[in-house]
């Protein structure tokens, strides 16, 4: 395990990325990505809560009973949730209603549960929050990543504006829910294949 | 009760919680490798899904939501059902587990291990969600929890069986595992797709 805050930061970017390569976290990275700026603010509020309940729950580590450290664990996760989900309804009121459902799964979202267990609980706060900064971050990049291809390719868009000429048709595949995991499965043929690091079976 | 059946069938075809809505992808790729342990697990979502989401509808519309039943006017604390729809399935999954060892433990063995994992699967929250946000009352939402249920089991039967061929075939180093699996739920999705102008009400 990487110790020096960098190493923390920049190892789940990609050799431990939590969603290409952990498998954590999957169910909400798909939805959100048919548009750029959905899977920005699904980003974004993803790292808040990360980085949050990564470091609460590191700074309560000592004191939670071994029993119910998964309900005190998801107590401080779902309080997290609603704040954010409380913040977009007032600020991103548009957003929050594109997003629908899928800030309320956030708290099902394995790789904040994951990484509660798996590493704040035995680490100090300061690596804890690097931590979630750099999974967070990890998964953002694919989001952006699947995001960017599927906008691209299925409007001719970014962000919403325009790229390519009017003429351009449009590719309903990617819209739709199947062209999400195809997009996804060949990011991690790429990202398997530079990194050389193959699944057995 | 047309209707009822139309919000089951399109619970399982057409908004199917995994191939549309990408929900419960954690525990639909890692243990769809055998067929009996999808088989498991797709017991248990039925079972969970089916008792969760009729439940959570009852607490929602009797003390969350505005103008609630058991609520004095004016009161609103629909911000809290994140809170309040994982205490209820946490404890449903443990209560259902308890009476499934004691009453019928047969099938307690089958579902074994897979029913405390069902907790974090994000189609459990999902479906109350849904719930809530499509203001399903207290009969659609047990045919959509339970029509859901339905349509997780079919996708991750159907995934098993398909990678169990898959051992035999040659897949190329850097897609082998999670890579392939992807692709294939991607076909999958391809094919419900097919399903999408199923509508059983009469125009």
């Amino acid at each position: 395990m990487a110790k020096n805050p960098k190493d923390i930061v920049l190892d789940p970017l990609s050799d431990n990325n939590p969603i290409t390569v952990q498998m954590l976290g999957i169910c909400s990275a798909l939805a959100v990505t048919a548009q750029m700026n959905t899977a920005v603010i699904m980003s974004i509020a993803v790292i808040l809560v990360l980085v949050g309940s990564n470091t609460i729950i590191s700074l309560m580590r000592n004191h939670i009973p071994g029993k119910i450290r998964m309900i005190v664990e998801m107590v401080v996760i779902a309080t997290l949730v609603i704040t954010v989900d409380q913040l977009l309804k007032a600020f991103a009121f548009e957003a929050s209603k594109q997003l629908s459902v899928f800030v309320g799964l956030i708290i099902t979202n394995c790789i904040v549960m994951g990484r509660a267990e798996a590493f704040a609980m035995q680490n100090p706060p300061k690596e804890a929050f690097f931590d979630g900064l750099g999974n967070g971050l990890g998964y953002s990049a694919i989001l952006i990543i699947v995001a960017a291809f599927r906008e691209f390719l299925g409007a001719g868009a970014l962000f919403g504006f325009q790229v390519l000429p009017e003429s351009y048709p449009g590719n309903g595949l990617m819209v739709i829910a199947p062209g999400a995991f195809v997009v996804i499965g060949l990011i991690i043929w790429l990202q398997r294949t530079v990194t050389k690091k193959y699944e057995e079976a | 009760m047309t209707h009822l059946i139309d919000i089951f069938v399109r619970a399982i075809f057409v908004n199917n919680m995994i191939l549309a809505y990408f929900l419960g992808m954690c525990s639909f790729l890692a243990l769809s490798k055998k067929v009996d342990t999808a088989f498991g697990l797709g017991l248990a979502v039925v079972f969970v899904l089916g008792i969760t989401t009729p439940l959570n509808n009852l607490i929602f519309n009797g003390l969350l939501r505005e103008n609630a039943a058991l609520l004095p006017a004016g009161v609103d604390l629909s911000f809290l059902n994140f809170l309040c729809f994982i205490a209820v399935i946490a404890s449903t999954v443990q209560l259902v587990e308890m009476l499934l060892d004691r009453f019928f433990p047969p099938l307690y063995n089958s579902l074994g291990i897979f029913l405390p994992l069902i907790t974090v699967n994000c189609s459990i929250l999902g479906g109350s969600l849904f719930m809530v946000e499509r203001d399903y009352n207290f009969a659609e939402s047990a045919a959509f929890g339970f029509g859901s249920g339905m349509g997780f089991f079919l996708a991750i039967v159907a995934l098993a069986g398909i990678r169990h061929k898959l051992r035999y075939s040659n897949i190329p180093p850097g897609l082998r595992g999670l890579g392939i699996t992807f692709i294939l739920t991607g076909l999958m999705a391809l094919g419900f797709q097919t399903f999408s102008s199923v509508s059983l009400q009469v125009p």
